[in-house]
């Protein structure tokens, strides 16, 4: 279980002693229902297409695009950690990237669409050297008209 | 790490003007960081939807996280309030359907080493295809390589630097990623099982880094990444190539 006081050591430590940004406002975004929202998935499991690149911390290169319509069996990981689980996302993709549970939610009328894109990261990097690749994507979202996402790590 | 940068993330997308809720798997994280809405589950890292084919289960932590996109201020971080299910009976004890090579082998001949690691992979074979067959996907393929390419790639590291097998990307990333996919193919072809329900994530690591030869020739090429003066080779050989939870087992 992913609870700090239950990893075994050296893990515990080197998860307790990274280093985390500190920002001085907190950004708040009202919006309507969430059965009238548009949705997108954000994973930071550097997840991609088989024929895209692999990440490999080249600067400026931090996110894969995932088309809606991307086959469970086309989608592979290439995230540079070795100390998370993966058996779950072999098993299942939704473990990591739920988007068949997302369109369910739609047809049940929780949420209001799906959106066009959704995107990977590989999440082993300190944010504040993604912060413009992440202010690109939030225009990314825009055009893609989304006012809801879904941020997931792994 | 993740937990950290999906909460930078947050805080970037949303001062652009889009709204945001996240999964937190490490709630130290989270608190420090306070993105504007955020869940924290109490599953494995590398789950963070819970478990595998339970639908359901998937869909209430999903709806949970969005619906604090209806939170009125911020920031917020909540709790979900169900451990993920336990997939089988406690006394039912998952065992790997491979029969792998028991005779001991010299940890220090090479090319022993590399022996019982290529017939090893050449017994898991039937039982990747037969997984992959079952379930018409695969999340083999990041390092672009075919199984028995992998297999001599990474068995050459056991006592020697062979030649980078791709042009786009350094040998240590290529070394990486052939890692990742020999261990998807392992973790892959032990879990095609038949008649049995999906082991467990710790199942699966007991079973590989303590019975496989695959695991020994991985030790092997540690150490000789530590030797190397190269960074990344420094880093695959220090965090990279073995889980931390595993360091030991070697």
């Amino acid at each position: 279980m992913a609870r700090l006081e239950n990893m075994p050591e050296p893990q515990r430590s080197h998860i307790a002693n990274t280093k985390l940004p500190a920002f001085d406002s907190h950004p708040w975004v009202d919006g309507p229902a969430l059965n009238m929202r548009r949705i997108a998935i954000v994973s930071t499991a550097g997840l991609h297409r088989r024929d895209d690149m692999p990440f490999t911390f080249e600067p400026g290169d931090n996110y894969r695009i995932i088309p809606g319509d991307t086959a469970a069996d086309d989608l592979i990981m290439s995230h540079v950690s070795t100390n998370f689980d993966r058996s779950g996302f072999q098993q299942d993709w939704n473990v990591v990237l739920p988007l068949d549970r997302l369109h369910e939610l739609l047809e049940e009328g929780h949420i209001g669409s799906v959106a066009r894109f959704h995107y990977s990261f590989m999440g082993a990097m300190d944010p504040r050297d993604l912060e413009q690749s992440a202010r690109k994507l939030a225009g990314l979202l825009k055009d893609d008209s989304v006012d809801g996402v879904l941020l997931v790590p792994v | 790490m993740c937990t950290r940068a999906v909460g930078g993330l947050a805080h970037y997308v949303e001062d652009e003007g889009v709204a945001t809720t996240q999964i937190s798997l490490i709630r130290p994280h989270t608190e420090a960081i306070k993105p504007p809405r955020a869940m924290w589950v109490p599953f494995d890292l590398g789950r963070p939807l819970g478990i595998p084919h339970d639908a359901g289960f998937q869909k209430r932590v999903l709806l949970s996280a969005l619906k604090l996109l209806e939170e009125s201020s911020g920031p917020v971080i909540t709790d979900f309030p169900e451990e993920a299910p336990v997939t089988r009976e406690a006394d039912v004890i998952w065992a790997c359907p491979v029969n792998l090579v028991r005779e001991k082998i010299d940890l220090n001949d090479a090319n022993a080493l590399r022996a019982a690691f290529k017939k090893e992979t050449v017994e898991m074979r039937s039982w990747y295809d037969l997984a992959v067959k079952e379930k018409q996907r695969t999340t083999v393929g990041v390092s672009g390589l075919e199984i028995n390419q992998i297999v001599e790639f990474i068995g050459a590291f056991i006592d020697s630097v062979p030649a980078n097998p791709r042009e786009d990307i350094s040998l240590s990333f290529s070394l990486n990623f052939a890692v990742d996919d020999l261990k998807a193919f392992y973790y892959e072809a032990a879990a095609a099982q038949p008649g049995s329900a999906s082991p467990t994530a710790e199942e699966l690591d007991d079973w590989f880094w303590g019975d496989t030869v695959a695991a020994k020739v991985l030790f092997a090429v540690k150490d000789r990444c530590l030797k190397k003066d190269d960074k990344m080779m420094q880093l695959l050989g220090k965090i990279l190539l073995i889980p931390m939870s595993q360091s030991d087992t070697g």
